[in-house]
Protein backbone atom coordinates (compact mmCIF):
# COMPACT_ATOMS: atom_id res chain seq x y z
CA UNK A 1 0.00 0.00 0.00
CA UNK A 2 2.99 2.26 0.85
CA UNK A 3 4.51 1.98 -2.76
CA UNK A 4 1.59 3.90 -4.54
CA UNK A 5 0.42 6.07 -2.02
CA UNK A 6 4.36 7.55 -1.91
CA UNK A 7 3.96 7.73 -5.30
CA UNK A 8 0.96 9.34 -5.56
CA UNK A 9 2.53 12.13 -3.48
CA UNK A 10 5.74 12.57 -5.17
CA UNK A 11 4.07 12.90 -8.14
CA UNK A 12 1.66 16.14 -6.26
CA UNK A 13 4.77 17.21 -4.77
CA UNK A 14 6.67 17.13 -7.99
CA UNK A 15 3.85 19.00 -9.78
CA UNK A 16 3.62 21.78 -7.27
CA UNK A 17 7.31 22.75 -7.46
CA UNK A 18 7.26 22.22 -11.17
CA UNK A 19 4.62 25.14 -11.57
CA UNK A 20 5.99 27.15 -9.04
CA UNK A 21 9.12 27.09 -11.23
CA UNK A 22 7.44 27.55 -14.46
CA UNK A 23 5.56 30.49 -12.70
CA UNK A 24 8.62 32.35 -11.12
CA UNK A 25 10.19 31.72 -14.80
CA UNK A 26 7.60 33.20 -16.21
CA UNK A 27 7.12 36.59 -14.07
CA UNK A 28 11.34 37.57 -13.66
CA UNK A 29 11.08 38.35 -17.75
CA UNK A 30 9.25 40.53 -19.07
CA UNK A 31 7.53 39.50 -21.84
CA UNK A 32 6.30 43.00 -22.65
CA UNK A 33 9.67 44.63 -23.36
CA UNK A 34 10.77 44.45 -27.08
CA UNK A 35 13.68 42.17 -28.16
CA UNK A 36 17.01 43.97 -29.02
CA UNK A 37 17.55 45.75 -32.65
CA UNK A 38 18.29 42.77 -34.73
CA UNK A 39 19.13 44.90 -37.63
CA UNK A 40 18.70 44.06 -41.42
CA UNK A 41 20.25 45.20 -44.60
CA UNK A 42 19.93 48.60 -45.43
CA UNK A 43 19.82 48.41 -49.01
CA UNK A 44 16.30 46.49 -48.82
CA UNK A 45 13.14 48.54 -47.72
CA UNK A 46 11.19 45.84 -45.26
CA UNK A 47 7.40 46.30 -45.73
CA UNK A 48 4.96 45.14 -43.17
CA UNK A 49 1.26 44.77 -42.92
CA UNK A 50 -1.35 44.23 -40.06
CA UNK A 51 -3.22 40.95 -40.03
CA UNK A 52 -6.17 42.82 -41.70
CA UNK A 53 -6.84 42.29 -45.42
CA UNK A 54 -7.53 45.81 -46.71
CA UNK A 55 -4.02 46.76 -45.07
CA UNK A 56 -2.57 44.21 -46.41
CA UNK A 57 -3.67 45.42 -49.89
CA UNK A 58 -1.97 48.93 -49.32
CA UNK A 59 1.27 47.37 -48.22
CA UNK A 60 1.13 45.09 -51.60
CA UNK A 61 0.48 48.72 -52.92
CA UNK A 62 3.51 50.26 -51.63
CA UNK A 63 5.75 47.34 -52.45
CA UNK A 64 4.85 46.77 -56.50
CA UNK A 65 4.83 50.81 -56.62
CA UNK A 66 8.64 50.56 -54.96
CA UNK A 67 10.01 47.84 -56.97
CA UNK A 68 8.74 49.59 -60.00
CA UNK A 69 11.48 52.34 -58.78
CA UNK A 70 14.13 49.87 -58.65
CA UNK A 71 13.79 49.09 -54.73
CA UNK A 72 14.91 46.02 -53.60
CA UNK A 73 11.46 44.92 -51.28
CA UNK A 74 10.95 42.49 -48.11
CA UNK A 75 7.54 41.82 -47.78
CA UNK A 76 6.90 40.80 -43.86
CA UNK A 77 3.15 40.97 -43.46
CA UNK A 78 0.27 39.87 -41.07
CA UNK A 79 2.69 40.73 -38.45
CA UNK A 80 -0.50 41.55 -35.93
CA UNK A 81 -0.83 43.99 -33.22
CA UNK A 82 0.18 47.52 -32.72
CA UNK A 83 2.19 46.22 -29.93
CA UNK A 84 3.84 43.40 -32.38
CA UNK A 85 4.36 45.16 -34.89
CA UNK A 86 5.24 48.90 -33.53
CA UNK A 87 8.53 47.73 -31.79
CA UNK A 88 9.56 46.18 -34.70
CA UNK A 89 9.48 49.61 -36.49
CA UNK A 90 11.46 50.95 -33.92
CA UNK A 91 14.18 48.75 -33.36
CA UNK A 92 14.60 48.76 -37.56
CA UNK A 93 13.23 45.44 -38.37
CA UNK A 94 10.29 46.93 -40.71
CA UNK A 95 11.14 50.03 -43.00
CA UNK A 96 7.26 50.72 -44.03
CA UNK A 97 4.02 50.52 -42.68
CA UNK A 98 0.77 51.38 -43.66
CA UNK A 99 -1.27 52.88 -41.00
CA UNK A 100 -3.99 54.80 -39.97
CA UNK A 101 -3.95 58.28 -38.62
CA UNK A 102 -6.38 58.01 -35.48
CA UNK A 103 -5.50 55.12 -34.19
CA UNK A 104 -2.15 55.28 -34.19
CA UNK A 105 -2.09 58.80 -32.47
CA UNK A 106 -4.04 57.25 -29.92
CA UNK A 107 -1.22 54.67 -29.52
CA UNK A 108 1.20 56.84 -28.89
CA UNK A 109 -1.24 59.88 -27.10
CA UNK A 110 -4.04 57.86 -25.25
CA UNK A 111 -5.30 61.22 -24.07
CA UNK A 112 -5.62 62.67 -27.04
CA UNK A 113 -8.50 65.10 -27.82
CA UNK A 114 -7.97 65.77 -31.86
CA UNK A 115 -10.42 64.24 -33.73
CA UNK A 116 -11.02 65.76 -37.07
CA UNK A 117 -8.60 65.17 -39.88
CA UNK A 118 -6.33 67.46 -40.11
CA UNK A 119 -5.79 68.43 -36.49
CA UNK A 120 -5.25 64.63 -36.23
CA UNK A 121 -2.19 64.21 -38.82
CA UNK A 122 -0.32 67.65 -37.16
CA UNK A 123 -0.60 66.17 -34.04
CA UNK A 124 0.50 62.72 -35.12
CA UNK A 125 3.88 64.76 -36.23
CA UNK A 126 4.83 65.42 -32.74
CA UNK A 127 4.51 62.27 -31.13
CA UNK A 128 6.34 60.35 -33.70
CA UNK A 129 8.78 58.49 -32.10
CA UNK A 130 12.97 59.02 -33.09
CA UNK A 131 13.55 57.33 -35.91
CA UNK A 132 10.57 57.12 -36.92
CA UNK A 133 8.54 59.62 -39.87
CA UNK A 134 4.78 59.62 -40.93
CA UNK A 135 4.56 60.43 -44.79
CA UNK A 136 1.77 62.07 -46.40
CA UNK A 137 -1.51 61.06 -45.10
CA UNK A 138 -4.19 59.88 -48.04
CA UNK A 139 -7.85 61.00 -47.99
CA UNK A 140 -8.53 57.25 -48.01
CA UNK A 141 -9.69 56.50 -44.39
CA UNK A 142 -10.83 53.39 -42.55
CA UNK A 143 -12.01 54.47 -39.24
CA UNK A 144 -14.85 53.16 -37.07
CA UNK A 145 -18.32 54.28 -37.64
CA UNK A 146 -22.09 53.64 -36.64
CA UNK A 147 -23.73 52.14 -38.82
CA UNK A 148 -28.01 51.35 -39.12
CA UNK A 149 -29.84 49.65 -41.23
CA UNK A 150 -31.64 51.41 -44.00
CA UNK A 151 -35.16 50.22 -42.68
CA UNK A 152 -34.33 51.80 -39.36
CA UNK A 153 -33.09 54.89 -40.51
CA UNK A 154 -36.29 55.43 -42.39
CA UNK A 155 -37.84 54.61 -39.48
CA UNK A 156 -36.50 56.93 -37.13
CA UNK A 157 -35.36 59.62 -39.73
CA UNK A 158 -32.03 59.16 -38.88
CA UNK A 159 -28.85 60.79 -40.35
CA UNK A 160 -26.41 61.44 -38.05
CA UNK A 161 -25.60 60.00 -34.60
CA UNK A 162 -27.00 62.96 -32.59
CA UNK A 163 -30.59 61.80 -34.36
CA UNK A 164 -30.26 58.54 -32.15
CA UNK A 165 -31.03 61.07 -29.20
CA UNK A 166 -34.49 60.37 -29.46
CA UNK A 167 -34.86 56.56 -29.77
CA UNK A 168 -35.43 54.57 -27.16
CA UNK A 169 -34.20 50.86 -26.62
CA UNK A 170 -30.83 51.16 -28.54
CA UNK A 171 -28.51 48.58 -28.31
CA UNK A 172 -24.76 48.81 -29.72
CA UNK A 173 -23.03 46.04 -31.52
CA UNK A 174 -19.49 45.84 -31.81
CA UNK A 175 -15.99 44.25 -31.25
CA UNK A 176 -15.94 43.49 -27.06
CA UNK A 177 -13.12 46.56 -26.41
CA UNK A 178 -15.47 49.07 -28.12
CA UNK A 179 -17.43 49.01 -24.37
CA UNK A 180 -14.40 50.74 -23.24
CA UNK A 181 -12.96 52.83 -26.12
CA UNK A 182 -13.70 56.59 -25.79
CA UNK A 183 -16.19 56.37 -28.68
CA UNK A 184 -17.86 53.96 -27.01
CA UNK A 185 -21.29 53.62 -24.70
CA UNK A 186 -19.44 56.23 -22.74
CA UNK A 187 -18.53 58.61 -25.71
CA UNK A 188 -22.03 58.42 -26.97
CA UNK A 189 -23.78 59.69 -24.01
CA UNK A 190 -21.14 62.62 -23.02
CA UNK A 191 -20.99 63.77 -27.01
CA UNK A 192 -24.38 63.04 -28.17
CA UNK A 193 -26.47 62.40 -24.87
CA UNK A 194 -27.49 58.88 -26.65
CA UNK A 195 -27.90 56.14 -24.38
CA UNK A 196 -27.23 52.85 -25.83
CA UNK A 197 -27.26 48.87 -24.45
CA UNK A 198 -23.79 47.26 -25.47
CA UNK A 199 -23.67 44.10 -27.26
CA UNK A 200 -20.52 42.61 -27.67
CA UNK A 201 -21.07 40.85 -31.13
CA UNK A 202 -17.35 40.15 -32.29
CA UNK A 203 -17.48 38.97 -35.19
CA UNK A 204 -20.43 38.66 -36.33
CA UNK A 205 -21.47 42.38 -36.21
CA UNK A 206 -22.75 43.07 -39.60
CA UNK A 207 -24.69 39.95 -39.44
CA UNK A 208 -26.19 40.52 -35.86
CA UNK A 209 -27.38 43.92 -37.18
CA UNK A 210 -28.96 42.30 -40.20
CA UNK A 211 -30.85 40.08 -37.92
CA UNK A 212 -31.95 42.75 -35.49
CA UNK A 213 -30.10 41.41 -32.80
CA UNK A 214 -28.23 44.44 -32.29
CA UNK A 215 -29.33 47.98 -34.09
CA UNK A 216 -26.32 49.87 -34.43
CA UNK A 217 -23.18 48.67 -35.50
CA UNK A 218 -19.72 50.00 -35.46
CA UNK A 219 -18.44 49.00 -39.15
CA UNK A 220 -14.96 50.15 -40.22
CA UNK A 221 -15.77 52.63 -42.96
CA UNK A 222 -14.30 51.11 -45.97
CA UNK A 223 -16.16 47.69 -45.17
CA UNK A 224 -17.50 46.65 -48.59
CA UNK A 225 -20.42 45.60 -46.56
CA UNK A 226 -21.84 48.58 -45.54
CA UNK A 227 -22.49 49.11 -49.63
CA UNK A 228 -23.75 45.84 -50.05
CA UNK A 229 -26.13 45.30 -47.38
CA UNK A 230 -27.30 49.48 -48.05
CA UNK A 231 -26.37 50.33 -44.50
CA UNK A 232 -26.51 53.91 -43.51
CA UNK A 233 -23.79 55.32 -42.11
CA UNK A 234 -24.55 57.73 -39.43
CA UNK A 235 -22.63 61.20 -39.55
CA UNK A 236 -20.41 62.04 -36.90
CA UNK A 237 -20.58 66.15 -36.84
CA UNK A 238 -18.95 66.39 -33.11
CA UNK A 239 -15.83 64.10 -34.04
CA UNK A 240 -16.85 61.47 -31.52
CA UNK A 241 -14.66 59.24 -34.18
CA UNK A 242 -10.87 59.99 -34.18
CA UNK A 243 -10.55 60.44 -38.39
CA UNK A 244 -8.02 57.76 -39.56
CA UNK A 245 -6.63 58.51 -42.69
CA UNK A 246 -4.43 55.99 -44.05
CA UNK A 247 -0.51 57.28 -43.91
CA UNK A 248 2.59 55.05 -44.40
CA UNK A 249 4.73 55.36 -41.02
CA UNK A 250 8.84 54.85 -42.34
CA UNK A 251 12.18 54.56 -41.16
CA UNK A 252 13.53 58.13 -40.96
CA UNK A 253 16.42 56.91 -43.26
CA UNK A 254 14.15 55.74 -45.77
CA UNK A 255 15.58 57.12 -48.98
CA UNK A 256 14.01 60.44 -50.55
CA UNK A 257 12.92 58.94 -53.83
CA UNK A 258 10.89 56.18 -51.95
CA UNK A 259 9.33 58.50 -49.85
CA UNK A 260 7.94 60.62 -53.27
CA UNK A 261 7.22 57.24 -54.61
CA UNK A 262 4.89 56.53 -51.71
CA UNK A 263 3.77 60.11 -51.35
CA UNK A 264 2.50 59.42 -54.83
CA UNK A 265 0.52 56.27 -54.04
CA UNK A 266 -0.82 57.78 -50.88
CA UNK A 267 -2.56 61.30 -52.82
CA UNK A 268 -3.91 58.49 -55.40
CA UNK A 269 -5.74 56.69 -53.11
CA UNK A 270 -9.31 57.81 -52.49
CA UNK A 271 -11.99 57.07 -49.91
CA UNK A 272 -13.72 55.46 -52.64
CA UNK A 273 -10.64 54.11 -54.39
CA UNK A 274 -10.19 52.20 -51.23
CA UNK A 275 -13.67 50.73 -50.74
CA UNK A 276 -13.04 49.43 -54.62
CA UNK A 277 -9.66 47.52 -53.92
CA UNK A 278 -11.34 45.97 -50.30
CA UNK A 279 -14.38 44.76 -53.14
CA UNK A 280 -12.02 43.43 -54.97
CA UNK A 281 -10.65 41.01 -51.81
CA UNK A 282 -13.76 39.94 -50.26
CA UNK A 283 -16.59 39.93 -53.43
CA UNK A 284 -14.43 38.93 -56.29
CA UNK A 285 -11.73 36.93 -54.62
CA UNK A 286 -8.62 38.31 -55.92
CA UNK A 287 -5.09 37.90 -54.55
CA UNK A 288 -4.04 40.83 -53.03
CA UNK A 289 -0.81 41.07 -55.71
CA UNK A 290 -3.12 41.10 -58.45
CA UNK A 291 -5.30 43.85 -57.12
CA UNK A 292 -2.29 46.07 -56.12
CA UNK A 293 -1.45 45.66 -59.86
CA UNK A 294 -4.70 46.22 -61.81
CA UNK A 295 -4.85 49.53 -58.90
CA UNK A 296 -0.92 50.65 -59.81
CA UNK A 297 -1.65 50.24 -63.70
CA UNK A 298 -4.64 51.96 -63.88
CA UNK A 299 -3.13 55.12 -61.65
CA UNK A 300 -0.15 55.21 -63.98
CA UNK A 301 2.49 53.86 -61.88
CA UNK A 302 3.11 51.02 -63.41
CA UNK A 303 4.29 50.95 -67.22
CA UNK B 1 6.33 45.28 -13.81
CA UNK B 2 5.23 42.02 -12.74
CA UNK B 3 2.81 41.16 -14.74
CA UNK B 4 1.32 37.91 -12.32
CA UNK B 5 0.91 40.44 -9.47
CA UNK B 6 -0.66 42.74 -11.89
CA UNK B 7 -3.21 39.73 -12.94
CA UNK B 8 -4.04 38.83 -9.04
CA UNK B 9 -4.89 42.53 -8.49
CA UNK B 10 -7.25 42.27 -11.27
CA UNK B 11 -8.89 38.92 -10.30
CA UNK B 12 -9.71 40.28 -6.44
CA UNK B 13 -10.55 44.12 -7.03
CA UNK B 14 -13.45 44.07 -6.04
CA UNK B 15 -14.81 46.58 -8.76
CA UNK B 16 -14.54 43.71 -11.03
CA UNK B 17 -16.37 41.66 -9.07
CA UNK B 18 -20.07 43.32 -9.83
CA UNK B 19 -22.24 45.16 -12.55
CA UNK B 20 -22.95 43.64 -15.71
CA UNK B 21 -19.79 42.09 -17.34
CA UNK B 22 -18.40 41.16 -13.84
CA UNK B 23 -16.45 38.19 -13.13
CA UNK B 24 -18.83 36.20 -11.84
CA UNK B 25 -20.70 36.63 -14.46
CA UNK B 26 -18.46 35.24 -16.87
CA UNK B 27 -17.94 32.27 -15.26
CA UNK B 28 -21.84 31.86 -14.90
CA UNK B 29 -21.77 32.16 -18.78
CA UNK B 30 -18.92 29.81 -19.16
CA UNK B 31 -20.11 27.35 -17.12
CA UNK B 32 -23.64 27.77 -18.47
CA UNK B 33 -22.56 27.06 -22.19
CA UNK B 34 -20.08 23.70 -20.67
CA UNK B 35 -22.82 22.37 -19.01
CA UNK B 36 -25.16 22.51 -21.95
CA UNK B 37 -22.66 20.79 -24.09
CA UNK B 38 -21.67 18.08 -21.68
CA UNK B 39 -25.36 17.39 -21.00
CA UNK B 40 -26.41 17.10 -24.25
CA UNK B 41 -23.21 15.21 -25.59
CA UNK B 42 -23.74 12.62 -22.95
CA UNK B 43 -27.29 12.09 -23.93
CA UNK B 44 -26.24 11.24 -26.93
CA UNK B 45 -22.80 9.44 -26.48
CA UNK B 46 -23.43 7.53 -23.25
CA UNK B 47 -26.49 4.95 -24.25
CA UNK B 48 -24.63 5.03 -28.13
CA UNK B 49 -20.84 4.11 -26.54
CA UNK B 50 -22.80 1.41 -24.55
CA UNK B 51 -24.35 -0.16 -26.90
CA UNK B 52 -21.71 -0.27 -28.99
CA UNK B 53 -19.41 -1.80 -26.15
CA UNK B 54 -22.39 -4.18 -25.27
CA UNK B 55 -23.05 -5.44 -28.89
CA UNK B 56 -19.73 -5.08 -30.24
CA UNK B 57 -21.40 -3.43 -33.13
CA UNK B 58 -19.69 0.00 -34.60
CA UNK B 59 -15.94 -0.59 -32.78
CA UNK B 60 -14.33 1.14 -36.09
CA UNK B 61 -16.65 3.79 -35.80
CA UNK B 62 -14.88 4.82 -32.36
CA UNK B 63 -11.73 4.46 -33.41
CA UNK B 64 -11.81 5.98 -36.55
CA UNK B 65 -14.15 9.44 -34.93
CA UNK B 66 -11.72 9.45 -31.37
CA UNK B 67 -9.24 10.12 -33.95
CA UNK B 68 -10.27 11.97 -36.59
CA UNK B 69 -12.22 14.58 -33.98
CA UNK B 70 -8.49 15.55 -32.74
CA UNK B 71 -8.26 17.16 -35.99
CA UNK B 72 -11.47 19.09 -36.08
CA UNK B 73 -10.87 23.23 -36.05
CA UNK B 74 -13.27 24.44 -33.23
CA UNK B 75 -12.39 28.24 -34.06
CA UNK B 76 -13.90 27.38 -37.94
CA UNK B 77 -16.45 24.88 -36.71
CA UNK B 78 -17.90 27.93 -34.43
CA UNK B 79 -18.25 30.19 -37.04
CA UNK B 80 -19.56 27.72 -40.13
CA UNK B 81 -22.17 26.89 -37.63
CA UNK B 82 -23.40 30.88 -36.78
CA UNK B 83 -23.00 31.41 -40.94
CA UNK B 84 -25.11 27.97 -41.35
CA UNK B 85 -27.77 28.72 -38.89
CA UNK B 86 -28.13 32.44 -38.84
CA UNK B 87 -27.17 34.73 -35.86
CA UNK B 88 -30.25 34.50 -34.01
CA UNK B 89 -29.47 30.83 -33.64
CA UNK B 90 -25.83 31.71 -32.57
CA UNK B 91 -26.63 30.16 -28.79
CA UNK B 92 -27.71 26.70 -30.20
CA UNK B 93 -24.85 27.00 -32.41
CA UNK B 94 -22.62 27.16 -30.24
CA UNK B 95 -23.78 24.66 -27.49
CA UNK B 96 -23.55 22.38 -30.51
CA UNK B 97 -19.97 22.82 -31.27
CA UNK B 98 -18.95 22.49 -27.96
CA UNK B 99 -21.06 19.53 -27.82
CA UNK B 100 -19.78 17.95 -30.73
CA UNK B 101 -15.88 18.59 -29.37
CA UNK B 102 -16.92 16.48 -26.15
CA UNK B 103 -18.84 13.74 -28.01
CA UNK B 104 -15.75 11.51 -29.00
CA UNK B 105 -13.85 11.79 -25.51
CA UNK B 106 -17.40 10.57 -23.73
CA UNK B 107 -18.03 7.81 -26.60
CA UNK B 108 -14.60 6.49 -26.14
CA UNK B 109 -15.05 6.33 -22.46
CA UNK B 110 -18.14 4.47 -22.55
CA UNK B 111 -17.05 1.90 -25.23
CA UNK B 112 -13.99 1.38 -23.89
CA UNK B 113 -15.38 0.67 -20.17
CA UNK B 114 -17.15 -2.23 -21.96
CA UNK B 115 -14.12 -3.66 -23.71
CA UNK B 116 -11.68 -3.99 -21.20
CA UNK B 117 -14.52 -6.20 -19.08
CA UNK B 118 -12.97 -9.88 -18.71
CA UNK B 119 -15.45 -12.13 -21.40
CA UNK B 120 -15.42 -14.50 -18.89
CA UNK B 121 -17.65 -12.16 -15.95
CA UNK B 122 -19.93 -11.37 -19.08
CA UNK B 123 -20.13 -15.13 -20.26
CA UNK B 124 -20.60 -16.01 -16.35
CA UNK B 125 -23.13 -13.81 -15.97
CA UNK B 126 -25.20 -15.25 -19.12
CA UNK B 127 -24.71 -18.42 -17.57
CA UNK B 128 -26.65 -17.62 -14.30
CA UNK B 129 -29.37 -16.54 -16.31
CA UNK B 130 -29.42 -12.80 -16.45
CA UNK B 131 -30.90 -11.15 -19.53
CA UNK B 132 -29.00 -8.79 -21.68
CA UNK B 133 -30.56 -5.92 -19.77
CA UNK B 134 -29.58 -7.36 -16.65
CA UNK B 135 -26.16 -7.97 -17.61
CA UNK B 136 -25.85 -4.60 -19.28
CA UNK B 137 -27.22 -2.48 -15.56
CA UNK B 138 -26.10 -5.08 -13.41
CA UNK B 139 -22.49 -6.05 -14.66
CA UNK B 140 -20.77 -3.73 -17.75
CA UNK B 141 -22.42 -0.39 -16.42
CA UNK B 142 -21.06 -0.83 -13.14
CA UNK B 143 -17.57 -2.35 -14.34
CA UNK B 144 -17.40 0.52 -17.21
CA UNK B 145 -18.23 3.25 -14.75
CA UNK B 146 -13.97 4.18 -14.26
CA UNK B 147 -13.52 4.39 -18.02
CA UNK B 148 -16.56 6.25 -18.43
CA UNK B 149 -15.55 9.23 -15.90
CA UNK B 150 -12.18 9.38 -17.72
CA UNK B 151 -14.07 9.95 -20.92
CA UNK B 152 -16.38 12.43 -19.33
CA UNK B 153 -13.29 14.19 -17.81
CA UNK B 154 -11.35 15.11 -20.68
CA UNK B 155 -14.72 15.88 -22.71
CA UNK B 156 -15.45 18.96 -19.92
CA UNK B 157 -11.57 19.86 -20.27
CA UNK B 158 -11.75 20.46 -23.92
CA UNK B 159 -15.17 21.87 -23.50
CA UNK B 160 -14.00 24.52 -20.52
CA UNK B 161 -10.74 25.06 -22.76
CA UNK B 162 -12.64 25.91 -26.00
CA UNK B 163 -15.86 27.71 -24.46
CA UNK B 164 -13.02 30.57 -24.36
CA UNK B 165 -14.03 31.39 -28.43
CA UNK B 166 -18.05 31.79 -27.93
CA UNK B 167 -16.87 35.46 -27.19
CA UNK B 168 -16.22 35.34 -31.06
CA UNK B 169 -19.41 35.42 -32.17
CA UNK B 170 -20.48 37.86 -28.96
CA UNK B 171 -21.73 35.16 -26.17
CA UNK B 172 -19.32 36.25 -23.77
CA UNK B 173 -17.64 33.64 -21.08
CA UNK B 174 -14.36 33.99 -19.67
CA UNK B 175 -13.17 34.62 -23.27
CA UNK B 176 -14.74 37.94 -23.20
CA UNK B 177 -11.90 39.87 -21.04
CA UNK B 178 -9.08 38.25 -22.60
CA UNK B 179 -10.03 39.17 -26.04
CA UNK B 180 -10.86 42.64 -25.17
CA UNK B 181 -8.08 42.61 -23.11
CA UNK B 182 -5.72 42.25 -26.25
CA UNK B 183 -6.92 45.16 -28.15
CA UNK B 184 -6.84 47.40 -24.90
CA UNK B 185 -3.78 46.66 -24.17
CA UNK B 186 -4.91 44.69 -20.61
CA UNK B 187 -2.37 42.44 -19.74
CA UNK B 188 -3.77 41.66 -16.19
CA UNK B 189 -7.25 41.57 -17.19
CA UNK B 190 -5.67 39.06 -20.12
CA UNK B 191 -3.73 37.13 -17.81
CA UNK B 192 -6.38 37.44 -14.83
CA UNK B 193 -9.07 35.77 -16.81
CA UNK B 194 -6.43 33.83 -18.56
CA UNK B 195 -5.78 31.85 -15.00
CA UNK B 196 -9.53 31.76 -14.34
CA UNK B 197 -9.93 29.50 -17.22
CA UNK B 198 -7.09 27.40 -15.99
CA UNK B 199 -8.79 27.47 -12.47
CA UNK B 200 -12.04 25.99 -13.45
CA UNK B 201 -10.32 23.10 -15.52
CA UNK B 202 -8.44 22.39 -12.76
CA UNK B 203 -11.38 21.95 -10.45
CA UNK B 204 -13.69 20.07 -12.50
CA UNK B 205 -10.36 18.21 -13.49
CA UNK B 206 -9.99 17.15 -9.94
CA UNK B 207 -13.84 16.79 -9.47
CA UNK B 208 -13.96 13.47 -12.08
CA UNK B 209 -11.19 12.36 -10.54
CA UNK B 210 -12.32 11.85 -7.51
CA UNK B 211 -15.48 10.50 -9.28
CA UNK B 212 -13.46 8.14 -11.30
CA UNK B 213 -11.78 6.56 -8.07
CA UNK B 214 -15.21 6.46 -6.50
CA UNK B 215 -17.15 4.34 -9.33
CA UNK B 216 -14.53 1.46 -9.06
CA UNK B 217 -16.89 -1.16 -7.17
CA UNK B 218 -16.46 -2.52 -4.16
CA UNK B 219 -16.00 -6.05 -5.90
CA UNK B 220 -13.02 -5.18 -8.21
CA UNK B 221 -10.95 -3.54 -5.98
CA UNK B 222 -11.25 -6.45 -3.14
CA UNK B 223 -10.40 -8.41 -6.55
CA UNK B 224 -7.17 -6.59 -7.62
CA UNK B 225 -4.85 -8.93 -5.97
CA UNK B 226 -6.30 -11.94 -8.18
CA UNK B 227 -5.59 -11.20 -11.70
CA UNK B 228 -3.11 -8.13 -11.95
CA UNK B 229 -2.88 -7.90 -15.53
CA UNK B 230 -5.91 -6.42 -15.92
CA UNK B 231 -4.99 -3.43 -13.33
CA UNK B 232 -3.07 -0.05 -14.15
CA UNK B 233 0.71 -0.30 -13.33
CA UNK B 234 0.35 2.17 -10.52
CA UNK B 235 -1.59 -0.30 -8.85
CA UNK B 236 -0.12 -3.42 -9.95
CA UNK B 237 2.67 -2.83 -7.60
CA UNK B 238 0.01 -2.81 -4.64
CA UNK B 239 -1.58 -5.70 -5.45
CA UNK B 240 1.73 -7.46 -6.17
CA UNK B 241 3.15 -6.06 -2.70
CA UNK B 242 -0.07 -7.00 -0.86
CA UNK B 243 -0.48 -10.51 -2.52
CA UNK B 244 3.12 -11.31 -1.30
CA UNK B 245 2.75 -10.64 2.63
Amino acid sequence: MFTARNKGRFAVMATVVGASLALTGCASGDPLTPEPDAGGPSDTIVIGSQAYYSNEIIAELYAQALEEGGFTVERNYQIGQRDAYIPALEAGEVDLFPEYTGNLLQFWNPDTTATQSDEVFAELVTVVPEGLQVLDQSTASDQDSYNVTAEFADANGLSSIADLAGVDGLILGGAPELEERPYGPSGLLDVYGVTVAFEATGDTTVESLLAGIVNVANVFSADPRIGQNGLVTLADPEGLFLASNVVPIASADLPQEAIDIINAVSAALTPEGLVALNVQSTVDQLGFAEIATQWLTENGFLG
Amino acid sequence: MNLFADAFAWLFDPLNWQGSGSIPQRIAEHLGYTAAAMILAMVIAVPLGWWIGHTGRGKELVVGLTGAARALPSFGLLFLFVMLVGVLLREPAAVVVLMLLAIPPILAGAYSGFEVIDRRTIDAARAVGMTEWQILFKVEVPLGLPLLFGGLRSAILQIIATAVLIVYIGLGGLGYDIVQGIELRRYDQMLGSALLVIALALVFDALFALLERWAVPRGVRAGRNTDVRTTPHGRRATAELSATT
